[in-house]
């Protein structure tokens, strides 16, 4: 077993002393003193049960940062997992092709299906690449371009959803950032197909829901969907952005909570740990949500559709009257 | 509504913004006040017959959804609809304050029980449905509140078949109700898809400021898009933009001179030639209501 210091985040502190602890047999079994083999299994059971028992109870602000992990599966790890003959399709037509957004078409098991995504990078360079998976007006546009190909031809539209928000840049609000997210929402309430949102990592803000409109929202266990930043939020509100994790707390921004507000339909499990630790397995939960909740979805017409999303959206919100 | 990913704000600088409202310029006795651009001192009854903007500088003071609704609609015709609409706290959200508190305060200065009045009046003859949105209401942010009040306007003007019209000013999804705040963008673009499927106008005055989650939404999906002179318009705040890219912004960056450079709105229309734009556009669209 590698033993990876560098993947486990700070309030996983109790699973690094133990990963130390193997090393340190190790050491010693170099001069032969001690039965490796027992005690390192004996202690990898601990790990486990630690890790199980530190991930049955994460703090929202843990919840970000296991949202957040550098090696947290992207969404071209997953279409690799769960899509057959994946191509991949590029530009929005009018000006460029944002990396930030990966979109394409592809065939789950025997269904053909249009994927939208964002995509960050699993390291500082994948990363500016990607822009961090903050997307540019190009790449919402992208998206609506790729999901009105699926809606011509009747596909399912199945999004994944990781993005820290829409990119603020001089460029990004010179080409109507906002006015590609607004055309995005209000075109994801026409689409005539079934159509199932992800959010697999972070769920940030408009940039978010600019292609999380599905009939079905789900989110990863560990995955967070808020309306800003914990940091934004606790600089704002709080004044002070450490306090994040009051922020977190009180926005209510893990799958537990937005299942409860009724904002999403269901929380699709992931390894002890966190999907980062099984990329395979997390795939497959997807695979498993994303079949169980296209079938009844195949079954009704376009107009049963674009009234199962406006009646789910159109409910939301909670206020008084009179 | 602000994206944020690395800490940016760390310096609470004041916002010479947040002086823009014109009441807090006043002088005691509220007979002269001074323009925030240029500081002339301007006699109160004057610059409301200039629908407050600084006649020596061409500054537009914000306005409150009253003055908005008085300014642009015909006397008498204006009839409000779902006042009782109101944000409730259902977060239990505490920040420097309770939301329940925040919300009470706001009541208590703006004199409004939300950011946004809605109802149906007249425009030189022509019936709309028509919205404002008032800043000093918790910096006209968007609640569910808010959400289900424009959400509603819409469903009036496809019901009455009228042209929509709404003037925004907001800075966006209110944090204070977490994801709610989010999915208002979900439901009233929504419920613009269905306006636009059933070919009702729907025109859209951006004001100062307009910013985030409603930029985001239903401010920019109009038919028509018309901005009040330096407006700042936008999607990030510039100081979010700012410290991201660590860079000085363009001079004019979101001012609606700006955004009509950049091909994102149609008019910049000064405030005093308002209300013959709309009416030029309303007698375009020709719709009489049922
Ligand atoms: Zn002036």
């Amino acid at each position: 077993m590698e033993l990876d210091y560098k993947s486990l985040l700070p309030f996983e502190k109790p699973i690094a002393e133990l990963y130390k602890k193997i090393e340190d047999l190790q050491k010693m079994a170099r001069h032969g003193k001690i039965n490796l083999e027992e005690e390192t299994k004996l202690i990898q059971k601990r790990i486990q049960k630690t890790r199980r028992e530190l991930f049955a109870e994460l703090t929202p602000l843990q919840t970000v940062q296991v949202a957040r992990h550098m090696g947290r599966p992207t969404t071209l790890d997953y279409i690799g997992q769960i899509f057959e003959g994946f191509v991949e399709l590029r530009g929005d037509r009018n000006f460029s092709n944002d990396p930030a957004m990966i979109c394409g078409i592809g065939k789950l098991d025997d269904l053909s299906c249009v994927v939208v995504g964002h995509q960050k990078g699993k390291n500082t360079k994948e990363n500016i690449a990607r822009n961090f998976g903050m997307a540019q007006p190009e790449g919402y546009r992208k998206a609506l371009r790729v999901m009105r190909v699926a809606d011509r031809f009747g596909k399912p539209i199945i999004s994944f959803v990781d993005t820290p928000g829409a990119y603020p840049g001089i460029g990004a609000e010179e080409r109507g950032q906002a006015e590609a997210i607004a055309k995005n929402l209000r075109a994801m309430a026409e689409l005539h197909v079934p159509f199932i949102t992800i959010i697999t990592g972070e769920g940030g803000s408009g940039g978010a829901l600019g292609i999380g409109m599905g009939n079905k929202v789900m989110m990863l266990e560990f995955s967070i969907y808020s309306v800003i930043s914990p940091e934004g939020c606790a600089s704002i509100l709080f004044r002070d952005a450490t306090k994040a994790s009051l922020a977190a707390e009180a926005m209510k921004i893990t799958a537990k909570d937005l299942l409860k507000l009724g904002v999403i339909d269901e929380i699709i499990k992931e390894p002890i740990g966190g999907a980062h630790q099984d990329t395979k397995l997390t795939a497959q939960n997807i695979k498993k949500a994303i079949l169980t909740n296209l079938k009844p979805l195949m079954h009704m017409t376009s107009r049963e559709l674009i009234a199962d999303r406006y009646n789910k959206f159109r409910k939301m919100g909670i206020f008084e009257n009179g | 509504m602000t994206i944020s990913i690395h800490d940016f704000f760390k310096k609470k600088k004041k916002r010479k913004a947040q002086a823009h409202t014109s009441e807090k310029l006043d002088i005691p006795g509220n007979l002269w006040v001074r323009c925030y651009r240029c500081g002339t001192t301007i006699y109160s009854k004057d610059l409301e017959t200039a629908l407050k903007v600084c006649p020596k500088c061409n500054y537009h003071f914000r306005l409150s959804a009253s003055e908005r609704i008085s300014f642009t609609v015909d006397e008498g015709t204006f009839e409000e609809i779902n006042p009782h609409i109101k944000s409730t706290d259902f977060l239990s959200f505490v920040d420097s304050k309770p939301y329940a508190k925040r919300l009470k305060d706001a009541e208590m200065k703006s004199g409004l029980p939300e950011v946004i009045v809605t109802g149906e009046g007249k425009i030189n003859g022509w019936s709309v449905a028509v919205g404002a949105m008032d800043f000093s209401f918790m910096g006209g942010s968007m609640g569910s509140a808010v959400g289900e009040k424009v959400t509603r306007l819409f469903e009036h003007a496809l019901h009455r078949k009228i042209p929509a019209i709404i003037f925004s000013s907001s800075g966006g999804a209110r944090m204070q109700e977490g994801i709610m705040s989010l999915m208002q963008m979900a439901k009233t673009s929504s419920a613009l898809g269905r306006l636009r499927e059933n070919c009702i106008p729907y025109i859209c005055v951006l004001t100062d400021p307009t910013t985030g989650g409603t930029t985001a939404s239903f401010a920019m999906l109009g038919d028509i898009h018309i901005a009040e002179p330096n407006a700042l318009i936008g999607f990030a705040g510039p100081r979010v933009i700012e410290q991201t890219i660590r860079q000085k912004l363009p001079a004019g960056f979101q001012r609606s001179e700006y955004l009509e450079e950049h091909g994102m709105v149609d008019i910049v229309s000064p405030r005093k030639d308002l209300k013959k734009v709309l009416t030029n556009i309303l007698s375009f669209f020709d719709f009489k209501g049922e």
